[in-house]
């Protein structure tokens, strides 16, 4: 027996989403034939409306996403990119803050942009906030959990990143020129240089800072989970002026942990 | 026709701990929820009214959208509307974003929740417009299915929104008032009815808006909207409204607004204005403008019911 003379009939819509869709990203695809105005009227114009608010409302969504990279080119170079990226590689998800993954790499590729070879990174900077700001809630760890820890144990300790914790490093002054574009403050001349930061969200406020060298060695092995003296080590070994009581002091007032462990022991937990 | 409860569409559960007051719309106009409103909002004096928010834009872990909103839910009804369920689309609704529509409802506790009759998701593409849909047998067993698989995910009943429209579809079979009149009946689902998106399609589609209401099954209505839209020409030359919630409501939308109000009662009416946001003051004025209405009507003697 064929499976179709047991299955319960249920009338299968004709697929009208596939045709309507497919010329929505398309501009020089005709009309579906199934869409009409009314009286039999034409329905190009009509059609039309739906491709522009899919196009236009896309173009908004990565502005939303990336505002120092728009002000970075201005209005019309950004519009123009990114109206090719939305053609190319539209949501996958109806969550908005989530668009734009690919973006970066979009600009890596993107022709016009390849004397701002920096560019993408900004763009990365600006991704990474917006994960900041999404993320899970969670305690930050207070400055004072340290020292109830005994001082001969705290190599042991290892630092639980807190969710809306990002690193990010880069061949290109990044941060800085992330910092300068997105207020609407005069920018000035940055000197291309490699630079590394760091985002965090305390008290709802997500901030980027920019770290001193060795800080990006040591944190990121504290985020893998390594312990405090083999990341203290790692550090010194980046960079012999390495500040160690700066740097995780400044990380904790950044927010950049949620607690502390000691091995697989729980020590505290703010 | 299915039992519903048209006022506020409560949450069918009751056992729930209530982590927020429960404070009735009933009567009331509300607006959007901007955030950058929110300190303007609160160094208002009364709490009158109430907020409705895109489910979607809190739908993210955690941070700030989340303190606003929980702000604004301690001393407000809200209503959790949805723009990306694609319930008119032929394909099967996202799991994932049913789990994540039912968590925002076990969260906040909304007065009210609605969706569109629309479509906004094709295979793995999400395009972020609200589209249309030809109205037949087929499409119909298909929403239907997807209004139940929706307030079987969330436990209770929504309100399904009528939709504003460019294009009609050469194979629609049955009106849309007779379309969303079916899937109300055969799911339970209470109405959301747009009086902006009637005004757009009436215009676009040349059709009559008030014969439009009249069809409109109004004692299922739980919420009215009320927006502005912009105009622009079709290939004849002819008006073709744009629903674009970035100006005041129009006059004509008032006129058609208390006609809906003399005849269905004081329904909760929401202001909607997503784009061009003015300041608060302007967005408030209009929610008073509906609320005089509303209260015109409160003291009226009750609706007749009576349509047409």
């Amino acid at each position: 027996m064929r499976s179709a003379e047991i299955l319960p009939l249920r009338p299968q819509p004709p697929d009208f989403a596939g045709p309507f869709s497919a010329a929505l990203l398309s501009p020089d695809a005709a009309t579906p034939a199934q869409v009409t105005g009314p009286h039999g009227k034409r329905a190009d114009k009509r059609y039309n409306v739906y491709r522009n608010n899919v196009t236009v409302s896309l173009i908004a969504a990565l502005a939303s996403v990336y505002p120092a990279v728009e002000r970075i080119t201005g209005t019309d170079f950004f519009r123009a990119m990114a109206r090719f990226h939305v053609r190319e590689t539209p949501p996958a998800s109806p969550l908005l803050f989530e668009y734009g993954r690919d973006f970066p790499d979009f600009v890596d590729s993107y022709d016009y942009a390849a004397d701002m070879p920096w560019l993408s990174d900004v763009a990365r900077v600006e991704r990474l906030w917006l994960d900041s700001y999404h993320a899970a809630d969670a305690p930050a760890l207070r400055p004072e959990a340290l020292s109830a820890v005994p001082p001969e144990t705290l190599g042991l300790l290892t630092f639980k990143p807190h969710p809306a914790t990002r690193l990010f490093s880069s061949t290109h002054p990044a941060v800085t020129i992330f910092a300068m574009n997105r207020g609407a403050g005069p920018v000035g001349r940055v000197d291309d240089r490699p630079e590394d930061g760091l985002i965090t969200r305390i008290d709802d406020e997500v901030t980027v800072r920019l770290l001193a060298p060795g800080d990006a060695t040591f944190l990121s092995a504290l985020l893998d989970g390594q312990c405090l003296a083999t990341a203290v080590a790692a550090a010194f070994e980046t960079e012999p002026a390495f500040d160690l009581p700066g740097a995780i002091g400044e990380m904790i007032a950044a927010g950049a942990f949620s607690h502390i462990e000691m091995e697989s022991c729980h020590v505290e937990h703010v | 026709m299915a039992k519903v409860d048209m006022t506020s569409n409560n949450p069918m559960k009751t056992e729930t701990t209530l982590r927020f007051p429960t404070i009735s719309l009933s009567g009331q106009a509300g607006t959007s929820f901007k955030p950058e409103h929110l300190a303007a909002i609160f160094t208002q004096s009364g709490r009158h009214g109430f907020f409705e928010v895109h489910a979607e834009n809190y739908m993210g872990a955690g941070g700030p959208p989340h303190r606003a909103l929980e702000r604004v839910r301690r001393d407000y009804p809200i209503s959790l509307h949805g723009v990306c369920m694609s319930l008119g689309g032929p394909q099967p609704l996202d799991k994932d974003h049913l789990g994540r529509f039912k968590n925002l409802v076990d969260r906040y506790e909304p007065a009210l929740v609605s969706e569109h009759l629309a479509w906004s998701t094709h295979v793995n593409t999400y395009l972020n417009d609200l589209l249309p849909l030809p109205y037949t047998a087929a499409t119909l067993a298909h929403v239907c299915d997807h209004v139940d698989e929706m307030q079987d995910a969330i436990g209770r009943p929504i309100l399904l929104e009528n939709p504003s429209t460019y294009v009609l579809f050469a194979d629609s079979s049955m009106s849309e008032t007779a379309f969303i009149g079916e899937v109300s009946r055969r799911t339970g689902c209470g109405l959301l009815l747009d009086i902006n998106n009637v005004f757009v399609s009436a215009t676009n589609h040349g059709f009559s808006a008030l014969d439009y209401l009249t069809d409109f099954p109004l004692s299922g209505v739980g919420e009215i909207h009320l927006a502005g839209h912009a105009e622009q020409e079709d290939d004849e030359g002819d008006r073709l409204l744009i629903d674009s919630h970035d100006g005041p409501v129009a006059d004509a939308v008032w006129r058609l607004y208390e006609i809906v109000i003399a005849r269905g009662g004081s329904i909760p009416t929401l202001i909607e204005w997503d784009s061009q946001i003015p300041d608060w003051p302007v967005l408030r004025a209009e929610a008073l403008a509906a609320q005089a209405i509303l209260d015109r009507q409160a003291n009226r003697r009750e609706p007749s019911h009576a349509l047409g």
